[in-house]
């Protein structure tokens, strides 16, 4: 079993009538930046606090480097960081105390593990004197890592670190988790953007509680086996109803400025589709077929399951 | 260890409110209750009953009367005026000299003055009963030298309306039993209950850090704080309102630190089972405080309530240590007294703080 940095197995958990989620079964090798992609209530948060040992399964086993969080949660807690998706840090504190804070319930300091939050760290020292509540959504991100760090876990779990960050924050975020990554340590993320899934090695679509699929982002991307257009016309808002009623549509849905357009398995159905939507009175018809995105992937999966 | 009291009296020492909590409602409190009791009384309204009549009771009339704490309201002639005298409200004492008093006081000592004090306002009766004591015995003394040793007049005094004069020394002990368990307690859950509003208790319970860790890292600074606090309300009754100080320092600081602890570990007990600051100061104040002011015998004796509540009265930890502090600073009394008491506090707080340590979650709910 030593051979996976985090194993689920089985992993059911509901509260009360509510299924959180069921039938999770996913191994992690060690130094993967794995991600969990899925929207806001698929089950991500209830998953990483039963990875942080925060909660307990129903059901099903889960062993962060051979330690079950059920028994061995002492163990764990010594060799994970966990970084909630709500900003965790003492806001009336400032950004060095919670750092020396953090350092020192880990039993270590600042300075022993300097070199590993240094690139995060570096970029808010200048203000490392103010108060944590008064950082900037990204500098609390980038505060919050480095106290999940100090200690040098072995796993690190991230739940939701991007979101309520700007977009240039995210991306610096996602940079430096590449740099992390090159010091061996596992990295377990969770998103709701699915652009971040091609940032991970790996990943997990998940959705109400079920994973859907796991893979490198490129096989996800690649096993998209319909045809994909985007759609637009004069009248984009009966279009997407109109687009549903074809009979070739597998999905439709609105995609920034368009209507991303799934047609049924290996058919070409651009002629009937200019013809129907004529029929339904649009006019300025623009059809193009589109590459798909991990998004595009997701909603397939989705709509298949249903 | 040392890293989480450090934060902890970082969050306190930057907070405004609690700093105030902490240290401004002491005092604030202690001199409330030291000015509302200390009241000079001027020309307080009394009536004088004189079935006598003669050189004597109307040279201890003229007396009390010249001494600037008296005025005359009434002069009644009858036993049975004295009830409708106080009805009217605004006499607060009846001064009654017996039937020959000047004879008595000479062939048959002693001749006796009653008070009949309007004790419904304790504090002032027990002063006015005070002042009209002192007064005679100084006329006695000009009068008659101080060889006698017979006392030739005897002053019955009657507590009309609080026959027991209760809680005349108790504003500080109350103070202090009720400030400490406010603080102690209160401000011990509010900032766990915080910890866990804030979502800061996740992060700290995924810490390698142990349940005991950090009750006790919790605990330690609201420790001295609230030791500081009782050390100033003591410097306070002591020096501002000349509190009477009988008994052994140390014992006392000693039993206040126990009392603290025993108030931490309550609220660390509060704060196991609220998830939010507002549970936890509602917890705080319908558990603690009420049943503290109420029940510990500060504002009404326990001998007066009905059984039920005087049982009740024993699981509240204040009623001990308002004995404890009474014992040591009103009558003198060293641990060989109040061991008892001493013993139930220390077992309150072996209870609460095992049952905190059992209760705290080591895992989210």
């Amino acid at each position: 079993m030593k051979g996976f940095a985090v194993q689920i197995e089985g992993l059911h958990k509901s509260y009360k009538n509510v299924v959180a989620l069921q039938n999770i079964t996913v191994d992690i090798k060690p130094g993967e930046l794995f991600g969990f992609i899925g929207p806001d209530g698929a089950g991500k948060t209830t998953l990483f606090r039963i990875l942080a040992s925060l909660i307990l399964p129903d059901k099903g086993k889960v062993e962060l480097m051979g330690y079950n969080v059920v028994q061995h949660y002492k163990e764990i807690r010594q060799r994970i960081g966990y970084m909630p998706g709500r900003f965790s840090l003492y806001q009336d504190l400032t950004v060095e105390e919670n750092l020396r804070f953090f350092a020192g319930v880990h039993g270590t300091t600042i300075e022993q593990n300097y070199a590993l939050i240094k690139d995060i760290y570096s970029q808010i020292e200048p203000f490392k004197n103010r108060p944590a509540g008064k950082l900037s959504g990204g500098m609390k991100q980038k505060l919050a890592l480095s106290c999940a760090l100090i200690h040098k876990p072995e796993i690190l779990l991230l739940d939701e670190p991007t979101t309520g960050v700007d977009a240039v924050s995210r991306q610096e975020f996602w940079h430096m988790l590449q740099n992390l990554k090159k010091s061996g340590i596992t990295i377990l993320v969770s998103t709701p953007y699915m652009d971040e899934a091609s940032l991970c090695d790996r990943v997990a679509l998940i959705q109400k509680g079920e994973i859907m699929k796991v893979a490198e982002p490129e096989v996800i991307i690649n096993d998209f086996d319909h045809s994909l257009f985007g759609i637009r016309t004069n009248k984009m808002f009966p279009l997407l109803h109109d687009l549903n009623e074809f009979k070739l549509t597998t999905t439709a849905y609105r995609f920034g400025d368009t209507i991303h357009f799934v047609s049924s398995k290996d058919a070409n159905p651009k002629k009937e589709l200019i013809s129907w939507l004529e029929l339904k009175g649009h006019q300025n018809i623009v059809i193009q077929p589109v590459a798909p995105t991990i998004e595009d992937c997701f909603i397939l999966q989705m709509n298949q399951q249903n | 260890m040392k890293g989480f009291i450090l934060k902890e009296f970082l969050h306190i020492f930057r907070d405004l409110r609690t700093m105030l909590i902490l240290f401004g409602m002491p005092v604030a409190q202690v001199l409330l209750f030291g000015y509302a009791i200390t009241n000079e009384i001027n020309n307080a309204q009394i009536a004088i009953l004189d079935h006598s009549k003669d050189p004597v009771t109307q040279e201890i009339t003229y007396k009390l009367l010249s001494s600037g704490y008296f005025q005359l309201n009434d002069q009644l002639s009858d036993a049975s005026e004295i009830e409708q005298a106080f009805k009217k409200g605004k006499i607060k004492q009846v001064v009654v000299f017996e039937p020959n008093f000047a004879q008595k006081m000479t062939k048959d000592p002693p001749a006796v003055i009653q008070l009949i004090t309007d004790a419904s306002d304790p504090n002032t009766a027990n002063l006015l009963s005070n002042y009209t004591q002192a007064i005679t015995g100084d006329y006695l003394r000009q009068t008659s030298g101080s060889k006698r040793n017979l006392p030739v007049i005897n002053i019955e005094t009657t507590m009309q309306y609080n026959p027991e004069l209760r809680g005349v020394f108790m504003f500080v002990p109350g103070t202090i039993t009720i400030l400490l368990m406010l603080i102690s307690a209160m401000m011990t859950s509010i900032s766990i209950a915080r910890e866990k509003e804030l979502g800061t208790m996740e992060v700290l319970l995924v810490s390698p850090l142990k349940p005991l860790h950090i009750i006790v890292g919790k605990v330690i600074p609201y420790v001295i704080l609230s030791f500081i606090n009782a050390l100033i309300i003591l410097i306070l009754a002591a020096t501002v309102f000349g509190m009477p100080f009988q008994g052994s320092l140390v014992l006392l600081l000693l039993q206040s630190a126990l009392f603290i602890v025993m108030a931490l570990s309550m609220g660390i007990f509060i704060s196991t089972v609220s998830n939010n600051q507002q549970t936890a100061m509602l917890l705080s104040m319908f558990v603690l405080m009420l049943p503290t002011i109420l029940l510990s015998g500060f504002i009404f004796p326990i001998e007066n309530m009905p059984l039920p509540l005087q049982i009740l009265s024993n699981i509240m930890p204040s009623k001990w240590f308002i004995i404890i502090i009474k014992s040591i600073m009103l009558k003198g009394l060293g641990i060989a007294y109040i061991w008892k008491e001493t013993l139930i506090l220390i077992g309150m707080t072996l209870f609460f703080i095992g049952m905190s340590v059992k209760k705290f979650k080591i895992r989210l709910d």
